[in-house]
């Protein structure tokens, strides 16, 4: 997040899209919720669903799936025509309007109503709204990401937020809801096959000497590795030979998992590190048992840079171990020496080799998180990102045409599915399904459908259906809600028995490497 | 000038109050102590119990500190005689409606029986009080030195309701003070319950007096950590949990990212509750269903305590020497005969960010290749 959750509180006026706030992040979405019940913000939700914040929103644009570019060059073309833009930031803090403006020109609300089924008046009235505000917060989640367009889409909300010079200010900002506790933190550590701690880039040789003499090495890597949705392909091929996996469930979480499973079943070695066997650690060759978040000393970044203590409450089950120290022993078993003292230790070295992390340390964080940016001891970290400049200087505005998504609706496959979380389960319900209390609330998979849909394929509130794509099928229940759209259905993909991501399609973002999970073409027929 | 203007005198000595601020807030920031119950911090002061009420110079009657708004020359006393005989009698109406005489009944041999074995019948539970020793009311009743006695028992006149997997919502303990219905309509905003009915018939009621579970409520749990008394408990831990026999630790959550700053409650080196950090940031108390009734996991019998060694086609325990070498040997080998690039290394979003350095670390500078990823895209 460009800004803090706090300042949620703050906007005069939030537009949410691809996030169903009160499921996925319900502590977070209270703040919109109070925003708009208490402090008279005004919500403008963009969402093929008619999820709850629907109940808090003034202006809801229901677009069809994967049409988010469009809808909103709409609102830009809205916003620039009527001049409601900034221009003070557009003319001292940005470059590329005129580009923008070109693209933007034939986006009429008329055109995009034609794409994105969100009528004209409509969404004017929401450019108008989010125009207008003295300070607007874009808030978005994986609802925008995971979409073949899903870097375009992300582009054009920045393009939206600098237009309207919502950037750098109270209340304002450009803020994308993390959906994992520690994966800001996992991309902050270079958890990511181009950079190293604090976002610093491999291919620098500045950067990689630094490195070298911080950690007395030599001939570290220069080029980029491969993403996670390269190298399951690239295992596929046997031409990746081995994988080692630290508290992640590929298996479960990956799209068009008959293909992954094949994939990773061809590796010539696995090693899963995990507290629980998940259906990834079945297929290993070794598997190591880690300790659980209330077993370890450390930290985590939350979704608006805060890096915030993890505290050792409990003793780890058994043999278990810190991920770091096996981590550690498996290096210097393979003559790279590793060893550390303590997780503080490790924070040490951390805020000696990132600059963003730099005046990060255990005694600081004793009370309450700090935001990164922190470069000294003394920074108080930085809440608010962009307030003077952006790091590359002028924030550049990226005239984007809008593209559909990778699969289209045909005669075989009518449907569009959508996947998602629910409230009562997380990721791939590892660890939720350990709770009897949340299985009882939510004990099994379910497809949500709209009634006319039912109808028209004949489905009745609680039958099973068989849901087939064209990658391969699964068995869910029937849940017949006004939530969902005419045309599409909705599938959680918690459920490793019904796994909605056996559906998904693989089709990736060429440049963020994400997968359209949220959108594939599927059909429906009763279950046998 | 301007700060005689908002001069404010509390128990004889001066402060300066903030415009809006109310007696309470001026009393709070000074560590000057009066007593609240229905009061709920980020909340509209209802006013509903009067234990706050002190006394004001001039003012016909005692008024409320948590509702009464600073002004200029006030002159306030927070303990004198007649408040402390006002809120003497609030907490014993307050002891008289339903079933909550336990503070003051240790020395009364026959009634304290009485009073277990109503318990028992009506709990289902030969135990104290679920929230005893951690209870407002009962902090209450024993500064104030107030017992059960003077008023008659109104008796219990809604059923506990326990239909649910996370909390218990037991009416006899329930002092109607509304801070549960605050902490839903105003903090979470799930609008699941409000105030029904009337008079002596006044009950907490989710969608039209259905039981929890079939109305709008997302059991994020806000009403029990908002409750001041016994009156909404965590279904998991009534009981089997005393407060003074856990040890709390502050962590942050690790479900979603919005981090949110919570209490392991640890009992016998077991996680048995959670509850939110109040007023730290980001969530000042809140927590999701997840983040405060999913714990279990941590304790499950199914979590992984040795190293395991598949050997044809199923596992064996192995140690860690042997498991660590046997790794270490095979990636070894493969960065020999294949180059370090036909290695792949998937880091976690679920581990800590010295784990998450390491991991990188490991990838490039003891396997060389910078094949390193999470599920960040996923």
């Amino acid at each position: 997040m460009t800004n803090t959750i706090g300042d949620v509180e703050e906007a005069n006026v939030i537009l949410l899209t691809g996030s169903n706030t009160t499921e996925n992040h319900p502590v977070l979405s209270a703040f919109v919720k109070r925003a708009v019940k208490f402090k008279g913000a005004k919500l403008i939700l963009v969402d093929p669903r008619r999820i709850k914040m629907a109940d808090f929103a003034d202006i809801w644009l229901r677009q069809n799936l994967g049409t988010d570019v469009a809808w909103i060059n709409g609102m830009m073309h809205v916003i620039i025509k009527e001049e409601l833009y900034d221009r003070t930031f557009v003319e001292n803090r940005t470059t590329g309007f005129e580009e923008l403006r070109k693209v933007a020109e034939k986006y009429t609300p008329e055109y995009v109503e034609s794409i994105t089924g969100t009528p004209a008046n409509d969404l004017i009235d929401a450019a108008r709204l989010y125009a207008g505000a003295k300070a607007g917060a874009i808030l978005y989640c994986m609802g925008i990401t995971q979409h073949t367009t899903g870097t375009d889409n992300v582009k054009s909300l920045a393009n939206l937020a600098m237009l309207c010079g919502n950037l750098g200010i109270r209340g304002g900002g450009v803020n994308p809801l993390r959906g994992q506790n520690n994966v800001q933190g996992a991309c902050d550590m270079g958890g990511l096959p181009d950079v190293f701690s604090g976002y610093q880039k491999v291919i620098d040789l500045g950067t990689r000497k630094k490195m070298e003499d911080a950690w007395g090495v030599t001939g570290l890597p220069d080029k980029p590795g491969l993403k996670v949705t390269e190298m399951i392909p690239k295992a596929h091929d046997k031409t990746l030979k081995a994988l080692y996996i630290v508290g992640e469930n590929p298996l479960v979480s990956d799209p068009d998992l008959n293909h992954a499973e094949k994939s990773i079943k061809n590796l010539d070695f696995l090693v899963v590190q995990d507290i629980f066997m998940t259906e990834t650690a079945q297929l290993a060759d070794v598997v190591l048992p880690s300790a659980c978040f209330a077993e370890k000393e450390g930290t985590f970044s939350n979704t608006e840079r805060r890096v915030q203590r993890v505290r050792r409450a409990v003793d780890p089950p058994g043999d278990s171990k810190d991920d770091w120290k096996i981590t550690c022993e498996i290096a210097s078993r393979m003559g790279f020496p590793m060893s550390y003292e303590s997780s503080r230790a490790i924070m040490e070295e951390i805020s000696k080799v990132t600059p963003s992390y730099a005046g990060i340390s255990y005694d600081r964080l004793e009370e309450e998180g700090i935001h990164w940016p922190c470069p000294t001891p003394d920074h108080p970290g930085t809440p608010v990102l962009h307030t003077q400049a952006f790091p590359i200087g002028k924030g550049v505005f990226h005239a984007i045409e809008y593209i559909p998504p990778a699969e289209q609706t045909d005669d075989n496959y009518p449907l569009y599915l959508t996947t998602g979380r629910i409230i009562y389960h997380y990721h791939t319900g590892t660890m939720t399904m350990k709770s009897e209390g949340l299985n009882e609330r939510a004990p099994e998979n379910f497809v949500e459908i709209s009634p006319a849909d039912a109808r028209k394929y004949g489905f009745d509130n609680g039958t099973m259906a068989k849901i087939a794509s064209r990658r391969g099928d699964i068995t869910a229940k029937i849940r017949i809600s006004p939530a969902a759209v005419r045309g599409t259905v909705f599938i959680p993909f918690h459920f490793a028995q019904s796994a909605a991501n056996k559906l998904t399609n693989a089709a990736l973002d060429p440049i963020s490497k994400i997968p359209e999970y949220k959108v594939c073409a599927v059909k429906l027929s009763k279950a046998a | 000038m301007a700060e005689q203007q908002n001069k404010i005198t509390i128990n004889g000595h001066d402060f300066i109050f903030e415009p809006d601020e109310t007696i309470l807030s001026v009393a709070q920031r000074n560590s000057i102590d009066i007593p609240t119950l229905c009061y709920l911090k980020r909340t509209i002061p209802t006013g509903a119990c009067r234990i706050c009420v002190v006394e004001v110079k001039g003012a016909r009657s005692l008024l409320p500190a948590c509702s009464t708004p600073a002004s200029n020359n006030m002159v306030v006393h927070t303990e004198s005689a007649p408040v402390i005989e006002a809120r003497r009698l609030i907490i014993q109406l307050l002891l008289s409606s339903g079933n909550h005489n336990c503070a003051i009944r240790g020395s009364d041999g026959k009634d304290w029986t009485q009073f277990q074995l109503d318990v028992q019948k009506d709990d289902g539970s030969g135990e104290l009080c679920p929230v005893w020793g951690d209870c407002r009311l009962q902090d209450l009743a024993y500064k104030y030195q107030v017992n059960g006695d003077k008023f008659p028992s109104t008796g219990i006149r809604y059923p506990m309701e326990s239909a649910n997997p996370f909390i218990i919502r037991d009416f006899s303990r329930c002092i109607l003070c509304g801070r549960c219905v605050q902490a839903c309509n105003e903090v979470q905003v799930n609008n699941a319950i409000n105030i029904g009915y009337r008079g002596a018939s006044t009950k907490i009621i989710a969608a039209g007096d259905r039981p929890l579970k079939d109305s709008d409520c997302v059991f994020c749990g806000e009403c029990v950590q908002a409750c001041p008394v016994g009156a909404l408990v965590e279904k998991e831990s009534r009981y089997k949990v005393r407060h003074w026999k856990t040890d709390k630790i502050q962590t942050t959550c690790s479900y979603c990212g919005v981090g949110c700053q919570l209490y392991l409650h640890v009992q016998d080196n077991k996680v048995v509750k959670v509850t939110g950090v109040d007023d730290v940031p980001p969530n000042f108390g809140s927590l999701c269903v997840k983040g405060r009734f999913g714990y279990n996991f941590i304790n499950s019998s199914e979590r992984l305590t040795d190293p395991l060694i598949k050997e044809n086609g199923s596992f064996r325990k192995a140690t860690w020497d042997e498991a660590l070498s046997l790794v270490a040997g095979k990636l070894g080998k493969i960065k020999e005969e294949h180059g370090p690039d036909s290695i792949g290394v998937l880091t976690s979003a679920r581990i800590t960010n010295e784990e998450n350095y390491i991991v990188q670390k490991f990838t490039r500078a003891a396997l060389k290749t910078n094949n390193i990823d999470h599920c960040a895209r996923l």
